[in-house]
């Protein structure tokens, strides 16, 4: 099934909404803008009723894959359920309605709210104090190394370089380069660890900071990891803690004990805030006492019970967005937290690293294991067993999409070649667990059989494999004027 | 499970971690049941105090609007909020049409050529803008034209400084200047000559962007129609609520020559094997996840959602409701100002410039005012001299299709008592 776009539905005849008239005496924008100033041709917006409009969306939701429906295993992305309540609690009025521009008296409630989210995440990753305003995790990360930027800086330091794993998502790299470092990589180990032989070589006065995911994005705990910190803070450098695999040891141990510096979570991954396509998320950032004065303003103070807003930050790195964040998200991670408590939010750690080291263990021979011994939450395979058989891991995940499973993150760590990564969360059953390491079994038992049904995965969804070679040849086209097709925007035919 | 992995306990999963890092327990209280939950988080919403839309008159870039009930039964489906970024095109093909659409949306409204997949919100995308034109024209300096939103302004501050970029106050370009960037309208309310500083900035070499008000443009003449390179802005206006600043959604759209410099997500049509149309992200070698340290941007999670949102909206209300809704709060912001101006002591600001359905105007004991107008639930004007030392005593007053008539009556009688 496909669905045509609304541009495509659009009927001219359809009615306009009924919407409420001026009921006052005022000039119109006719009367009173210049021509110059209007605008000459109306936006070509679809036309649609309202039933039109809730049957299009109805059957576009129809196409997509939710972690609603399915097992979402997508390593290093942490898509466990997204509770109802969360939502409920972000839609109520007393949050919803609220301008951002309120006096802080009418707001306490949000403000009390965002401190206690604040203590909370301090509880969990063990720092002095959090920012809620990034509105992601790249903009988290970019935030924490602005403040490590302002922190060497405000010490006479000009450090120039950062440190980043060759495992390492590739936001790190990117963020660091946006706050205008210079990115040296740093090589794992044969066990997939960090090589602390080359972090001692690359270490030097003008690093600023290592950004550094522990459980590693091999799922695998940087056992050094007190070693690596000592090394770091030896040369006057910080530790960056990458928060993307934050579900791996809540309860169980703590980013700031280990010597991390600066944190970032990803609510819309440890905190079940849903991921919505792809955002809104939230990247909130955690600091030790040293990073604090650089903290993004404004901050949630609390004065003799009263919350407040605190701008007079004099060496704060400044803003990273508008108002306070993504506030809707804060709600729903707060409520999240709340139900939880200390005991749930450990027994999820728990489960997941249990749930990862069930199904690694299942698969273990089907697929192969590029590192021995127990995963954290996540674990990576590889597809390069079935290389023989020209499949490769982009097949073995359009055979899961085919079994009504998502695909697990493949292609990533780029270490791994064929990489397949799995997480599949606390969220999962046994008996889900196993329908997965069934449908793996299956699947490479088909690349014996009959590796060309693999090849043409997945059948019976919407679309088959698209052409994306040919939709990047097409705007080429369009941008160096051959073609009228943008590709990237519906156009009606001339 | 335990026994299948052929380990005793937990412990023997756990056994990279040093035995010094772990800890007890979290000092967190321990978890409720979903109704003592909701019971301590609707708590705190009863500590806020929700002021009706219709009497609400504070805008400074988050606006009370009508919401057709149709955005939020589409975005509380599951199958929309619960879903993962669409690298899967085979099984988000739900999630890819709707943002292709959002992008033609946003095309259409801007009159340019492409847009992306969405921003976290208008200042980041301003910033993101800025940065676009840093890398298309190798320069090092950006001007802001005029009343920028102040906390575009501050977030244009911390994105440039990374990069090593000068931001100044002003409209004269030169061979140094990357871009121009102004508000249409302005952080006040007020239209900026648009065409004007389009031509000095493309006569300097430099880009010109526009920060543009989506709801705008159902009446004034958009960035491409007046040869703007950029436009970025804020979609909250597009069906979001106020949610106490977020989330809502930025937008960015840009000329054709510009497109390889877009941050962010974008989608393309493309086609499988048997002919059958579908939707892809596309243009990836710009991003992060390939291009790592050499990409345009960081920005990888968006703000997909709040675009479904703004489409629903958009695709609801159509080019003409669109422009009713405009010129309703047109026509009403234009007689409360009538109304307000009247009054001893208040004056407009600015009385020679033009504006929308925002308007800056002077008002005598403001603070004290709010405070009364507050006990009598209206949340009166925004004062702006926090921001800008030459505006004392400024207050903007925003009026919307949510302001009925009856309303800006109980504004006026509650000023006056």
């Amino acid at each position: 099934m496909t669905e045509l776009l609304s541009f495509e539905k659009s009927r001219p005849d359809a009615q306009s909404p009924r919407l409420p008239d001026a009921e006052v005496d005022g000039p119109s924008p006719a009367d009173v803008l210049t021509a110059d100033q209007r605008r000459t041709t109306p936006p070509g917006l679809p036309r649609l009723s309202e039933p039109e409009i809730m049957r299009h969306y109805s059957r576009l939701a129809s196409l997509n894959y939710a972690i609603s429906k399915q097992f979402y295993p997508l390593g290093s992305c942490t898509m466990k359920y997204n509770p109802v309540a969360n939502e409920i609690a972000a839609a109520l009025p007393g949050f919803a309605d609220l301008h951002p521009y309120q006096d802080e008296d009418s707001v306490q409630g949000a403000l009390s709210l965002m401190w206690r989210l604040e203590q909370a995440l301090c509880a969990v990753v063990g720092v002095e104090r959090v920012t809620l305003q990034p509105a992601a995790g790249a903009h988290g990360e970019w935030t924490a190394l602005r403040m490590i930027q302002a922190f060497h800086r405000s010490r006479g330091e000009s450090r120039t370089e950062v440190l980043v794993p060759d495992s390492a998502h590739g936001t790190n790299p990117a963020s660091a380069a946006l706050s205008g470092f210079h990115v040296v990589e740093v090589k794992s180990g044969p066990d997939g660890r960090i090589s602390l032989a080359d972090l001692e070589s690359k270490l030097s006065p003008s690093v600023a900071a290592l950004m550094l995911t522990n459980p590693n994005t091999l799922g695998l705990f940087e056992r050094e990891i007190l070693d690596v910190a000592e090394m770091v803070h030896a040369t006057g450098a910080k530790l960056y803690y990458d928060g993307a695999n934050l579900n791996a040891f809540m309860g169980i141990c703590r980013p700031g004990d280990m010597g991390f510096d600066a944190v970032h979570m990803n609510l819309h991954k440890t905190f079940t805030t849903p991921h919505g396509g792809g955002g809104p998320g939230a990247g909130p950032v955690g600091v030790k006492a040293e990073l604090v004065p650089f903290l993004p303003t404004p901050t949630v103070e609390r004065l003799n019970g009263h919350l407040k807003l605190d701008f007079k930050r004099p060496q704060s790195i400044g803003r990273v967005r508008s108002f306070y964040g993504n506030f809707g998200m804060l709600v729903r991670a707060y409520t999240y937290i709340l139900a939880m408590g200390c005991d749930g939010l450990t027994q999820a750690s728990l489960d997941a690293v249990l749930s990862a080291n069930y199904l690694r263990h299942e698969v273990h021979g089907v697929l192969d294991m590029p590192h021995d011994g127990a995963c954290m939450h996540e674990f990576v395979s590889s597809a390069h067993n079935l290389a023989p058989r020209g499949i490769k891991a982009l097949d073995v995940a359009k055979g899961l999409l085919e079994r009504d499973f998502y695909a697990p993150t493949i292609y990533f760590p780029l270490v791994v070649p064929e990489a397949i990564m799995v997480e599949p969360t606390e969220t999962e059953s046994k008996a889900t667990l196993d329908a997965f390491a069934s449908a793996i079994k299956a699947i490479v038992k088909q690349a014996e059989d009959d590796p060309q049904a693999l090849h043409d995965a997945p059948h019976g969804l919407p679309v088959g494999r698209l052409d994306e070679v040919a939709t990047a040849r097409s705007i080429n086209s369009y941008l160096q004027g051959q073609s009228e097709d943008p590709v990237l925007r519906w156009k009606p035919a001339p | 499970m335990l026994a299948a992995i052929g380990v005793d306990s937990m412990d023997g999963l756990l056994v990279d971690i040093p035995r010094s890092l772990r800890i007890e327990s979290l000092a967190l209280p321990a978890g409720l049941s979903e109704f003592e939950t909701m019971a301590q988080v609707k708590a705190l919403a009863a500590r806020n105090r929700v002021f009706a839309d219709r009497l609400t008159f504070r805008g400074g870039g988050v606006y009370r609007r009508f919401i057709p009930a149709a955005v939020a039964a589409v975005t509380s489906k599951p199958e929309f909020y619960s879903a993962y970024t669409p690298y899967q095109p085979e099984a988000s093909q739900g999630t890819l049409q709707a943002i292709y659409e959002f992008q033609t949306l946003i095309a259409e409204l801007t009159a340019l050529d492409v847009a992306n997949a969405s921003m976290y919100d208008g200042a980041t995308a301003v910033a993101e803008a800025a940065m676009m034109a840093h890398i298309q024209t190798g320069r090092n300096e950006v001007l802001v034209a005029g009343y920028l939103h102040p906390e575009y302004l501050e977030v244009l501050r911390a994105f440039s400084d990374g990069r090593g970029i000068k931001v100044r106050k002003g409209i004269e370009a030169n061979a140094k200047t990357a871009a121009v960037i102004f508000q249409q309208p302005d952080f006040l309310g007020m239209l900026v000559d648009a065409r004007g500083l389009t031509e000095g900035a493309h006569q300097a070499g430099a880009l010109a962007i526009a920060c543009v008000d989506p709801i705008s443009l159902a009446i004034v003449a958009p960035p491409g129609e007046y040869g703007a390179d950029i436009a970025a802005g804020e979609g909250q206006q597009l069906g979001l609520s106020p949610s106490y600043g977020g989330p809502h959604v930025g937008f960015i759209a840009c000329t054709k020559e510009l497109v390889r410099k877009l941050p962010g997500r974008l989608i393309g049509t493309s086609h499988d094997a048997a002919g059958r149309r579908g939707f892809v992200l596309t243009l990836t070698a710009r991003e992060q996840h390939i291009r790592r340290e050499r990409a345009t941007s960081n920005i990888c999670t968006n703000h997909s959602l709040c675009a479904l949102a703004a489409s629903v909206y958009l695709t609801y209300m159509g080019a003409a409701g669109l422009r009713q809704i405009a010129e309703v709060s047109f026509k009403r912001a234009h007689a409360l100002a009538e109304r307000l101006s009247k009054l001893p002591g208040w004056e407009m600001a600015f009385p020679d410039r033009q504006f929308l359905y925002e308007f800056p105007i002077r008002v005598p004991k403001g603070p004290a005012l709010n405070r009364r107008l507050a006990r009598k639930g209206i949340l009166g004007g925004l004062d702006v001299h926090r921001w800008f030392r030459e505006l004392k005593g400024v207050q903007t007053f925003t009026c919307t299709e949510v302001n009925d008539a009856r309303a800006l009556d109980e504004l006026l009688e509650a000023v006056a008592s």
